[in-house]
């Protein structure tokens, strides 16, 4: 199930830190199956608000992203699956 | 006779579970393991208001029926009854983070539709309340269709409340149960945040501590230095904190083994119960202080939420050996004693990332072989100054620390290209908010891990010390002959020298070997006794053992010894929680056998070097 093309969409790894966006689209298949369902269990979904908040001291990895209430720490090559759509300020 | 009636407690990670199931049995729990697989089982009884005795069992926390690691697995199997050792649930409790409703609720959702009677624990309210949201347990009851308990459970509130409900439901008769579950998590997930939305009542928003702490304690420069001092002070404590009470323990095993004497006549058994078993089993308790004092800090820093962290710190430099960063705290505990640090590899969720980082984990250097490292520095060393502040010394034995770590980050490289391929070594983790947690909490699991540690351990470690101390007793010696020559130790011994000859080692050091499986600084005291045996004369009997060491090793031999210390074979604890924590002898012997391998050429390498450069 793949969202309409969104030409202002951006990976989940190049959001900016502290920047807000919509979840657009999630390539599922660039996930193994553990993965997916983790990033699902997270709450990551179509129209689900993100925010970069902190990021690994070595090499800006991993992420620490809030999806709804929750926290969660991903590395920056599964955010790399997450396409978004940043919200403007 | 029939059961008890079982009650699980499910919920997601975080959403604390753990100190909800503390709360409702005390201390009183069972911790094991579900048959088959490293995860654990903690149960605990409850007595119901009526009198009624029930079976509490804490289950593995998971976000959902569809297991991402084998502790998801188990929690969806007890649910759905199949789970081998296990009967089925005859209730339910769930629980769930009252500020993380958005998600919680997706599992509450799934695990109401299994049909148990159910009841759910509204946690951490006041937490919610910190961050300035307040909700309506009313709203939950009427969507969820089952009765709602607001609790605080670290601080003990709302439990009897919790029992109150237990009662009324078990109670009332038992309806069936689903089979099977089949939703769709994307369509569970936005039921849960309509129900998380409906029931806010007020919500002000508030920068939350969380999120403050997390800015300093995650910057990517302050992040790091504050770990690092979390770890000093963590590490002076394991070693200062302990001296007393390891000097208490030392002097109570002496005066056990003085009273053992006294009142057992001379014989074998004598020698048995004090040579044999005080001795052995001695050796290995003196570390509990240390082991308690690491457990402390481990305890307190996962129940603060302060581990998940560190892990996030750590985690790209551990990516780079294919562990990941939760791999960072065990290894480091690790320094000082392989056993608690093997059975904190608990929190890491992917199987192969967890069996890589046991495996590993002795080649930390444990504080057991200080005093193999103090001995052969302080005897082959010179005690030259290279710098302002900088002595050989010192430097050989930091080089031996850090011989340590490169080959354990080297053997995890290998390990994960090689018999652990493929699999996980993904990080995703949730951050959780910090929380102060419970004395009681604290103690309790320490309590558990201390009673896993000298019961399971300590049965091994017991029938390994008679067994070694047989081997160096029997058979007697004749008048006129060592009993170390005779014994079948010494006859084990001369086989290993043969082994060990090419790398430089002396029978001395082939029988201290043996003993030093026990525990790895009996290998000085053997050493020791070895020569105290053979020298009948006085005055050879005062040297210091350093002198005599000096006297019947060449510094190559000496080097050769070091090196292989830094791999040695594992101590007996090490082995015995290994078998435990892997559920079986197939990984242990791995791990003894590819730590020998290298231990054999890091001493024959260094030996044959040395040789080769004329020392």
């Amino acid at each position: 199930m793949n969202a309409p093309f969104q030409p202002d969409s951006i990976s989940l790894d190049q959001l900016e830190l502290g920047a807000r966006a919509v979840v657009a689209a999630i390539d599922w298949q660039a996930l193994d199956s553990a993965e997916s369902s983790r990033l699902r269990h997270f709450g990551f979904d179509e129209g689900v608000t993100v925010e970069t908040l902190h990021l690994g001291p070595f090499g800006r990895d991993p992420l620490a992203v809030r999806v709804g209430r929750m926290t969660v720490a991903i590395r920056r090559k599964h955010a790399g699956a997450v396409r978004v759509v940043p919200t403007v300020k | 006779m029939n059961p008890l009636p079982l009650v699980a407690v499910a919920g997601s990670p975080n959403a604390g579970k753990s100190a909800l199931f503390n709360a409702l049995t005390g201390a009183r729990q069972k911790v094991g393991n579900y048959p088959g697989v490293t995860v654990e089982r903690k149960s605990g009884r409850l007595q119901l208001a009526d009198g009624r005795p029930l079976e509490l069992v804490d289950l593995p926390g998971a976000y959902s029926l569809e297991p991402a690691s084998p502790d998801e697995a188990v929690t969806r199997d007890v649910l759905l009854g199949q789970q081998k050792g296990e009967r089925q649930p005859d209730a339910l409790v769930i629980v769930l983070d009252a500020s993380n409703l958005d998600n919680h609720l997706r599992f509450a959702l799934q695990l109401i539709e299994l049909g148990l009677p159910t009841i759910v624990a509204l946690n951490m309210v006041d937490l919610a309340k910190r961050d300035g949201l307040e909700l309506d347990p009313s709203v939950l009851e009427r969507e969820l269709g089952v009765p709602v308990v607001e609790t605080v459970a670290v601080r003990r509130r709302g439990i009897s409340e919790l029992q109150g409900a237990l009662d009324d439901m078990l109670a009332a008769p038992r309806c069936g149960v689903h089979e099977s579950v089949k939703a769709d998590i994307i369509h569970l997930q936005r039921r849960a945040r309509e129900i998380a939305a409906a029931a806010v009542i007020r919500e002000t928003p508030v920068r939350r501590w969380t999120h403050r702490l997390d800015s300093v304690l995650l910057h990517p420069i302050m992040g790091p230095v504050i770990l690092a001092a979390i770890m000093f002070v963590m590490f002076q404590a394991v070693f200062a904190w302990s001296e007393t009470p390891v000097a208490w323990i030392e002097s109570g095993v002496a005066a056990l083994s003085g009273l053992a004497a006294q009142i057992i006549p001379s014989s074998l058994l004598r020698s048995m119960v004090v040579d044999g078993a005080i001795a052995g089993v001695g050796a290995v308790i003196t570390f509990l202080p240390q082991i308690l004092i690491l457990f402390f800090f481990i305890l307190l820093l996962e129940g603060t939420g302060y581990m998940v962290r560190a892990a996030f710190l750590m985690d790209r430099v551990m990516h780079g050996v294919g562990l990941s960063g939760r791999a960072f705290i065990p290894l480091l505990s690790s320094f000082a004693c392989a056993v608690p640090g093997i059975m904190a590899t608990r929190t890491i969720d992917d199987p192969k990332d967890r069996l890589t980082t046991i495996l590993v984990a002795p080649l930390m250097t444990c504080s057991a072989r200080l005093p193999v490292y103090t001995l052969i520095i302080a005897a082959f060393i010179p005690n030259t100054r290279l710098a302002w502040g900088v002595g050989l010394q010192g430097l050989v034995m930091f080089g031996l620390y850090v011989t340590g770590i490169a080959g354990a980050l080297l053997a995890a490289f290998v390990l994960r290209r090689g018999v652990l391929k493929g699999g996980g070594g993904g990080f995703m983790m949730e951050l959780p908010k910090y929380q102060w947690p419970a004395a009681k909490d604290v103690a309790i699991g320490l309590l558990t891990r201390v009673e896993i540690f000298l019961k399971r351990a300590g049965t091994i470690i017991l029938g390994t010390t008679i067994l070694l101390w047989a081997l160096a007793s029997f058979p007697q010696a004749r008048p006129g002959e060592s009993q170390v020559d005779a014994s079948i130790a010494g006859k084990i011994a001369s086989g290993i020298e043969v082994v060990v000859r090419p790398i430089g080692f002396n029978h001395d050091i082939a029988l201290a070997l043996l003993p030093a499986m026990a525990a790895r600084e009996v290998a000085v005291s053997a050493i020791a006794t070895v020569y105290s045996i053979d020298s009948s004369d006085e005055t050879a009997a005062a040297t210091k053992l350093e002198d005599r060491l000096q006297g019947r090793w060449s510094l190559a031999t000496a080097l050769a010894f070091l090196a292989w210390f830094v791999f040695a074979p594992q101590c007996i604890s090490t082995i015995a929680v290994t078998r435990r924590e892997t559920n079986g002898w197939k990984w242990p012997l791995f791990m003894v056998s590819y730590l020998f391998v290298l231990a054999y050429c890091a001493a024959g390498l260094t030996y044959w070097t040395a040789v080769s450069l004329g020392l």
